[in-house]
């Protein structure tokens, strides 16, 4: 008892002097990819589309707030633009139950991605959930099956995707709509197989841990560049991006624009299989 | 009557465990070399026990005409990741030890009612069947030996979702085995998957449910998400049949539910619909 106690305090002292303030711990980072203050789907919206159409509906359901779709002019670009939207207000956080999205929600991107793909429309994905919804309903209308759906039909769209994580990229309801020939992540993002909170719970089985796990599942931009799952940073002002979001939505928009310029002139007949290659190369070993 | 059920005994564990397995649902008292000559199926309940891979891989194919593949494809430690217990490293190669196989699923040929096919199965005892790297790597070459040869895809999953152990890259894996089944499916082949007890979290939301045919056994857990996720979001206590194989049918997620032993017999059926 005594040793513990003497032992403790003096490690979080030292850790806490040792640490520049300009290195971020990977919970830190969490914290600020969840600050509720960090520009939202709506926020991107305003500062970066010069329209934006949004369109509704998975014609079998529902309406999914938590996922946001529509037609976008981005630039000099027309594409389509899909979203997680974690909403604002206590009002709209609950009509999007934070950003979670349903079956209905990953079953309207698909409708409209196609719609894309018949018009020659690049996709545009942002990228910011804690997870796919874990509900009732959820189940009941398949929440497995529309995720592998959706991972599996943007896999084999026949137009340019360009995937952004602006946020929380939690887990399996990050991926389903973040399969695409560029991924790009916000410089104060995370992406992650599990929440940090989730993984602690299990494997130190103490959700308390989470700083841990976080550091341990290597969820950070530099990270996830460094294993070849991001391909671009994009950074943030000081301080993140809830301090300037009008510089980071430029910063985002930028990024966007580069991205789709350099998957101009690849047949969409040909993005398939090139997704294929950039994916199954993802954690091969020689 | 070579099974019987021990009256009101509060769980002891049973001196010759080792002779006897217990059907977890009715509590029967099963002799193990029944159990196992029944497919591990109870035979006073129907309980579908669970399979390890190779016992899967054996039920589907004709005596003697599985060959595993890529068996040197394993596991890969890119995060150098360690838990409070220890590095993961030390983790997967004690499942290795005590399954014998190197990764949670095994792959290879095999026929089936005289038709080849590509033939994979998940272990659940290899680290509750968790979608790595090398899982990913040996389902995206089985689909690419089934396009060269022109066989059907039959993947059996079983598994709790993806290995956290091996972070953002098992995520990753959804992308690439969804990726590598469509392959299979655009070159006008079948992919007939069958989930079983229990498929789960990144499995079931990736190659797990994208089959032309999604068949299941009786009783078997299927879902994305955990019930006591669930119930802690929700605050509502879930029906008893959550998340079934019979749940699932009635929600139009699964195409059949199939006893095990006419498993080979539907597949061999739906193969030959399909022209084989
Ligand atoms: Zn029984």
């Amino acid at each position: 008892m005594a040793k513990t106690s003497k032992a403790a305090p003096r490690r979080t002292a030292s850790a806490g002097k040792a640490k520049p303030s300009a290195a971020k711990s990977a919970m830190d980072v969490v914290k600020l990819a969840r600050d509720p203050a960090r520009p939202h789907i709506f926020d991107y919206i305003r500062e970066i589309c010069a329209d934006f159409t949004e369109l509704h509906g998975d014609r079998l359901v529902n309406d999914d707030r938590a996922l946001v779709c529509g037609f976008a002019q981005i630039g000099p670009r027309k594409v389509l633009l899909c979203g997680h939207n974690k909403g604002a207000t206590v009002e709209e956080n609950m009509a999007a139950n934070f950003g979670m999205a349903n079956p209905d929600g990953y079953r309207k991107a698909m409708r409209l991605m196609a719609l894309a793909e018949k018009f020659r429309l690049p996709v545009v994905t942002f990228v910011d959930t804690p997870g796919a919804y874990p509900g009732r309903e959820a189940e009941e209308r398949g929440q497995a099956e529309a995720i592998a759906k959706s991972i599996e039909f943007m896999g084999a769209l026949k137009t340019p995707v360009v995937c952004v994580i602006t946020g929380e990229g939690g887990s399996g309801g990050a991926l389903a709509v973040a399969v695409g020939d560029r991924i790009l992540m916000l410089e104060n993002a995370v992406y992650s197989v599990i929440s940090p909170e989730g993984c602690a719970g299990i494997l130190w089985r103490d959700g308390a841990k989470a700083p841990e796990a976080a550091a341990a599942l290597k969820i950070t931009a530099p990270d996830l560049k460094k294993l070849g799952v991001v391909d671009s940073i994009i950074p943030e002002p000081a301080g993140g991006a809830q301090k300037n979001p009008k510089a980071a939505a430029a910063a985002v928009k930028k990024a966007v624009l580069a991205a789709l310029a350099e998957l101009d002139g690849i047949a969409p007949a040909d993005f398939p299989a090139l997704r294929y290659g950039k994916f199954s190369a993802m954690g091969r070993f020689a | 009557m070579s099974w019987y059920v021990k009256p009101e005994t509060p769980a002891k564990i049973p001196p010759a465990k080792a002779l006897w397995e217990i059907c977890p649902r009715c509590r029967a008292y099963v002799p193990r070399k029944e159990w196992k000559d029944n497919g591990s199926i109870c035979p006073r309940c129907n309980y579908h026990g669970r399979l390890k891979a190779r016992e899967r891989a054996e039920l589907l194919s004709d005596a003697g005409t599985f060959k595993e593949m890529f068996r040197e494809v394993s596991y890969s430690d890119h995060l150098s990741f360690r838990d409070a217990s220890g590095p993961y490293v030390e983790k997967v190669e004690a499942a290795i030890g005590k399954t014998g196989e190197t990764e949670s699923i095994l792959t290879g040929s095999a026929a089936m009612g005289g038709i080849p096919v590509a033939l994979g199965a998940m272990d659940f005892a290899f680290m509750g069947g968790s979608l790595g790297t090398g899982t990913g790597e040996r389902i995206a070459r089985l689909c690419e030996f089934a396009m060269e040869e022109r066989r059907p895809l039959v993947i059996c999953s079983a598994s709790g979702g993806a290995r956290m152990q091996e972070g953002i890259l098992s995520l990753m894996q959804m992308a690439k085995t969804a990726a590598a089944v469509r392959r299979v499916k655009d070159a006008g082949l079948p992919y007939i998957s069958v989930l079983t007890d229990p498929t789960t979290g990144g499995v079931s939301a990736s190659f797990a449910m994208l089959g032309d045919i999604n068949i299941t056994e009786p009783r078997t857990l299927i879902g994305f998400a955990g019930r006591r996720v669930i119930e802690n979001t929700i605050r509502q206590k879930l029906p008893a049949d959550f998340q079934t194989a019979e749940y699932l049918l009635d929600h139009g997620f699964a195409d059949s539910i199939v006893e095990r032993r006419e498993l080979k017999a539907f597949i061999v059926k739906m193969l030959h619909y399909f022209g084989f």
